[in-house]
Formats: structure tokens, sequence, C-alpha cells
């Protein structure tokens, strides 16, 4: 029912508004689209209609709490603050129905939060529907015969626009700062400089003074060293096999094979990385070993090679498409000239069309390996969790994503330093991977300038 | 006068005293469509031969045959015969590639490499192996800039980038790429639709110096360049060659009544 009641506070006077403002529009001569005149004073009435809603939920459960922690009887009052949150939880929860109470004290407070909480209930659709009313109010004395109320709405809606477009902004603004917060508190407990250069991880902290293992070390060089080489791997992988297929696809595939061809390669990029993850886990990485074995190499059962090979394949549509795309859109015009001078086919390829198309390539090229920095699923499954500093792809290793599901997974005190690694981690990946992207971008935008 | 009939023969005399190339009989289709209907056409030596008529009717089709550049298209396909100093261009002794680096072909939009002024020139003698080393190099480009009169405007700027110059001297840049594989015939096909008419007149000029060293084939959609510039002229008219001969004769006294009406402004 207060649902009901709320849907009613804003949309009624957003309705009465429209009216009101095409009735007005019509009474007034008719010289303009009366609709305008509705939108606007309906406008008027929503927005601050949905404002005080916004801040109403947000603020409600606060206020509420506080209010009933003031007026909390006699034996509980005066508790320290850590103690009184935890008490409102219980009252909370007594209030809930949840809990059971245990005191006198505990059932009197839950009742009064409880009926504090009607009383919001009450209240909310109340406010929603005042504030509404003044904007109502304030949008009709706006109403004049000389008044632009077109460009008044597009104002409106175009500062709606732009709020819009902020949100993702704001999201990532967010994730960085909460990111960032965590990554200063892990840098009180471990030093940048020892995080940055150090050669060693095992990022274990001990429970007790005297436990085995208790000194943990931070160095982040080996998880990056890993990352680095199963990237390494994965685009020796991805970009012949993409850009090869790209110049096919673009320059030699009858339409009909494009047509088919394009979109299977595409799928690829569809498939779950979980899945990608087991087929490396489970069909790669054993052909590795034994490969590996019948060579007379030692190789792990979970090896970089394993992983970075089926993360080749999996970044490959990347590649591919993007290049197609790129080298599709370089100009026929090009193509002529160099084939009239007696260029062969190969020969404008090579020497007009790839370098014309050079930047775009480069640019997925880089996506490419943003996701290869960036991808968990397939290492965490095929490339073994041992931090280790090698170049052997033989090896079993250990990249950056990895490090933070198996640190973040579990129970967790959010306050040591093995857990705090996994924010300084995600922070130092996160620039590499948004320098990686800056640079592509830098790289797209030069050469969208090269035909103008 | 030869009435407006469509599958008369071409009037006028196809035959030039010198011919370079020689068309007979050339048939092109577009798929299931034919496009150009059995002409047939002399080029002759250091001549201008002009091809107009009105949008549509072939020109563009026939001139990209004297090259094979319609093997690129899909789906195009062409018979008769062209020849280039007597041997068949179609026939299997001339490499295609060989013969796109005696016949140029300049386009309608100028189109030069994303490379520098200097690369631009250079890649057509690099690719075929003209020039070894730096000094052979700069010299072809620089005669080649030169004989199209752009050496003055770029002479300090040969590093730049081709594509930040006036269409104009794009245009200009994209004859000096051409002439600069040393090409017997040079094919334009209408070279100065993009250019303004100061960009025009510079590249006319060009073209009747050009014809002092080769045979040249502009196809136009100005009648008035054709008549400055070509000393004959071909007339065509929905995939026909309608009427050849003498620019001069053709403008003065068109023997087709189809060549009459267009010129005289009545369609096209």
């Amino acid at each position: 029912m207060p649902t009901v009641l709320l849907f009613a506070a804003v949309l009624a006077p957003v309705a009465l508004g429209y009216f009101f403002g095409r009735r007005w529009a019509l009474g007034a001569g008719g010289r303009r689209v009366p609709g305008h005149f509705g939108i606007f004073v309906g406008l008027c009435a929503l927005l601050p209609g949905l404002a005080v809603l916004a801040l109403w939920l947000a603020l409600e459960e606060r206020v509420v709490t506080a209010m009933a922690a003031a007026a909390l009887p006699a034996g509980l009052a005066g508790l320290p603050a850590e103690r009184l949150a935890l008490v409102m939880n219980q009252v909370a929860n007594i209030a809930a129905g949840t809990v059971a109470a245990q005191s006198e004290a505990m059932a009197a407070a839950a009742a009064h939060y409880r009926a504090l909480g009607g009383y919001a209930q009450l209240l909310m659709p109340l406010a929603v529907a005042a504030a509404a009313a003044a904007g109502f109010m304030a949008g009709r004395r706006m109403l004049r015969a000389d008044f632009a109320a077109r460009s008044a709405v597009e104002r409106i809606v175009l500062a709606l626009f732009m709020v819009c477009s902020c949100a993702a902004i704001l999201t990532t603004v967010g994730i960085v700062l909460s990111v960032l917060f965590e990554t200063l508190r892990f840098f009180e407990k471990v030093s940048p400089a020892e995080f940055l250069f150090g050669l060693e991880w095992s990022p274990q902290t001990a429970i007790r003074q005297d436990q085995v293992g208790a000194s943990g070390s931070f160095g982040a060089v080996p998880v990056f060293a890993g990352t680095l080489l199963i990237t390494v791997i994965a685009m020796a992988v991805a970009a012949p096999l993409g850009l090869l297929s790209a110049v096919y696809l673009a320059e030699y595939a009858p339409r009909r094979v494009r047509a088919v061809a394009k979109p299977l390669l595409e799928l690829l990029a569809g498939i779950p990385t979980v899945v990608y993850g087991f087929f490396a886990a489970l069909t790669v990485a054993p052909l590795v070993r034994d490969g590996g074995a019948w060579l007379g190499l030692t190789a792990a059962s979970e090896s970089a090679l394993a992983a970075g090979l089926v993360m080749g394949v999996m970044i490959i549509p990347f590649v591919s498409s993007l290049s197609d795309d790129v080298i599709s859109a370089v100009p026929a015009a090009l193509r002529d000239g160099s084939l009239g001078l007696g260029a062969t086919r190969s020969e404008t390829i090579r020497r007009v069309v790839l370098p014309a198309a050079l930047p775009g390539i480069a640019g997925s090229l880089l996506l490419a390996v943003s996701r290869a920095i960036g991808e968990t699923m397939i290492v965490v499954m095929a490339a073994g969790l041992a931090a280790r500093l090698t170049a052997n792809p033989l090896d079993a290793v250990t990249t950056v994503t990895v490090q933070i599901v198996t640190l973040l997974t579990g129970d967790q005190e959010f306050d040591s330093a093995k857990t705090l690694a996994a924010f300084a981690l995600g922070l130092l990946l996160f620039l590499v991977t948004l320098i990686m992207n800056l640079i592509a971008l830098f790289i797209v935008r030069r050469y969208r300038e090269n035909y103008e | 006068m030869v009435k407006a009939e469509h599958n008369t023969p071409t009037a006028g005399d196809i035959t030039a005293a010198n011919p370079h190339m020689r068309a007979r009989g050339v048939n092109v289709y577009y798929g299931g469509k034919q496009a150009i209907f059995s002409v047939s056409v002399d080029i002759g030596r250091n001549e201008v031969l002009a091809m107009i008529g009105p949008s549509g009717c072939g020109k563009s089709t026939f001139l990209r045959c004297l090259n094979r550049m319609n093997d690129t298209i899909p789906n195009c396909r062409m018979d008769g015969e062209v020849t280039l100093d007597g041997d068949d261009i179609y026939g299997g002794k001339l490499d295609v590639v060989e013969l796109r680096a005696r016949v140029g072909m300049v386009f309608q939009k100028p189109n030069p490499f994303p490379k520098s002024i200097y690369d631009n020139v250079a890649y057509g003698p690099r690719l075929h192996g003209l020039v070894q080393g730096r000094a052979q190099t700069d010299e072809i480009v620089q005669k080649s800039l030169h004989r199209t009169g752009l050496w003055a405007e770029v002479k300090d700027d040969l590093g730049k980038a081709a594509t930040g110059l006036s269409g104009g001297q794009q245009q200009r840049l994209c004859i000096a790429r051409a002439i600069a594989v040393s090409p017997e015939v040079i094919l334009m096909d209408e070279p100065c639709s993009s250019l303004d008419p100061i960009a025009t007149a510079r590249i006319e000029e060009l073209i009747d110096e050009l014809r002092r060293h080769y045979a040249i084939v502009i196809v136009t959609h100005s009648m008035q360049q054709a008549a400055r510039v070509s000393q004959r002229t071909a007339y065509f008219h929905l995939g026909r060659l309608i009427e050849v001969g003498p620019t001069p004769e053709i403008f003065t006294r068109p023997q087709h009544e189809l060549t009459e009406n267009y010129l005289t402004g009545r369609f096209g």
C-alpha cells in the first residue's frame, strides 16, 4: 500500500501539472505548442518529488536509528559508540521480528524503533507530494504569455541527459577511490618501494606471533612478471593469427566466405571465459605437460604456456574483427591508385593498405593486450598459483588477477596486509590497463584524422 | 547526318595515324548486364583522346578496360581485343602488372597514399625496381615533380604528408606518381572534376605538355575541356561509341544526330 501511495504522490502532481500547463497554453491563445507548457509544468512537479524521494530513501534509516538511539531506555543509554551500533543493530532485528527480545529494555526500544519506522513510512509520501506540489506551484507561476516553454523543457531534459552520462563516470571514480583508500591503508603496513620492487610474493600474515611463515613478503614483481609472461604468450598467438585472418577476411575472402566466417570468429568472443578456463585446464595443460615430457622437458601440469595459448585464442576475435574493420575502411581509391601503378595485390596490401591501417591495427592489438592483462578465469584454472619469477613458459606462474581472487576469496579480515594487498594489486593493474587504453585511444584518434 | 539509332556502327574514323593502343569489338558486362557494346577505337601516339558523353554512358568503364582495372571489380567480364604496341593485353603474353606500369592511370578523386610526398612519387619506381639507391630515386622524384610543375611548390616539403596538399596539388602529385614509372599511355578519369577552375587550368596545361611524351586518354564531363585539351574526341552514348574523330570536326561538324544533340546541350 505505501508503494502505491508513493507512486500516486509522485505521479499525480506530474499529471496534474501536465494538464494544467496544456490548458493554460490553450487558454492563452494557443500561440505555441501547448504540449511544451504541459511538459514543463509536469517536469517542475516531477523533479522536486524525485529529489525528495531519493534523499528520503538515502537518509531514512540513519535518521530513524539515530532517533531511536537517542530515546533508548535508561538501562541502555550512555554506551560507547561501538557497543551502541551493535545494540541498535539488534534493536532493528527485533523490530523486524527476526530475533526475540532478551530484555524488557530491548523490547521497548524495538517497539519505539518500529513506531518511528511507521511514521516515516507515512510521512514519506506526504513529503514527496508536498515537494511535488511546491514544484508545481513554482512552475505555474513562471507561466507567462512570453515564456519560452520549449527551450526551458529542452534545458531541463539536457540536464537530465548530463546526469545520466555522469552516472558511469561517477561509478568509475567511486571504484578508483575505494581501491585507492584501501591501497593507502596497505601502504601503511608495507612500504610502496617493497611492493613495487620486491622480488618475492608470499602474502601471509601471522595470526599468532610465533607462527611459522609469520613474515609475509609483498613484492609484486613476480606477480606482474607472470601476467607479462602470459600476456606475451597470448599475444604471440593472437597477433599473427588475428592479423592474418583480418587481412584474409578484408582483402581476399569472397563475400560469401566473409559473411559466414566473420560472425563465427566473433562468436569466439562470446564464449564465457570460464569455459575457456576448463578447456585450458583439462585439455591444453595436460597436452603441454605430456608434450614437454615427450621432448624431455619438465613441464608443470599447470603452465603459463597452456593458459597463454588458450587466452591467445580467446582474444583472436578482438584483433581480427577490429583490424578487419580498419583494413576495410581504407578507401578503395588508395587500392586503385596502387594497383593502377602496377602493384600486385599483395604489394598493395603490404605497402599501402597495411601502413594506412596501421594505427587502427595497433589500437586493436593494444585492446587485446588490455584484455589479456585483465583476464582472470583462464589463468586461475590453468596457470597455477605459485608466484615464481620465471621466464620459462612451462612453469606454473601466477598473475595479478589470480592473486586478487585468491586473496579475496574465503573468510578474510579486512585490516590485514594480506587482504589489503589485493587492492594495491588492483590499483596497479588498473593503472597499467588505463595507460594501455589511453595509448590505444590516442593512436586511433590520430588515425581518424588521416583521410580528412 | 546519321539518324539517332543506337546500334549503328561508329560514325567518323576510329583509326589513328600512329596507333599506340587499339581496341576492337570490346564488350563489357557487369554480371548479366552489358555495359559496353562493341567499342572499337585507336589511341594514337602523342595525342590526347577525349571521351565525352552523358553520365553512365560507359566511358569510364571503357577507360578501365585499357589497363585492366576492371579486373578488380567482381562480376565484371569483358571480351573483344585490346592491344598495346600490337600485343593483346588480355592474352597471356603481357602480365597485368607490366601492363599497368606501361598504361598508367589518374583517378577522378586525387588519391595520394598517406605517405610523404617523396614516398608517393617513389612508390612506383621502387615497386618495379627502376631505381637503386637514394640518388637515383631522388633524381626520378625530382624529374617527375618538375614535369608536373609541382617541384617549385613542394621542394622544401618532400618529407611532409601528401594528404596535406591542396586538391589541385594532390592531383598533380598523382600525375607525377603515374609518370614516375615512365608509362607509355596515361589514362585520366575525370581528373579535374573535384578541382576549382584555376587548378583545372593548371592540369589542362600539364596535359598538353605531357602529350609530347605520352599518349593520353581523358574522360571528361566538360565539353569545353575536351575541346581545349584533345586532338581527337570520342562520343559515348548508352555503352556505345557513337562517333569519333578529330576534335575540331566533332565540335563543328558532328556526323551523328546523337553527338550533335549532346554538343548542343539538348541532353546529357
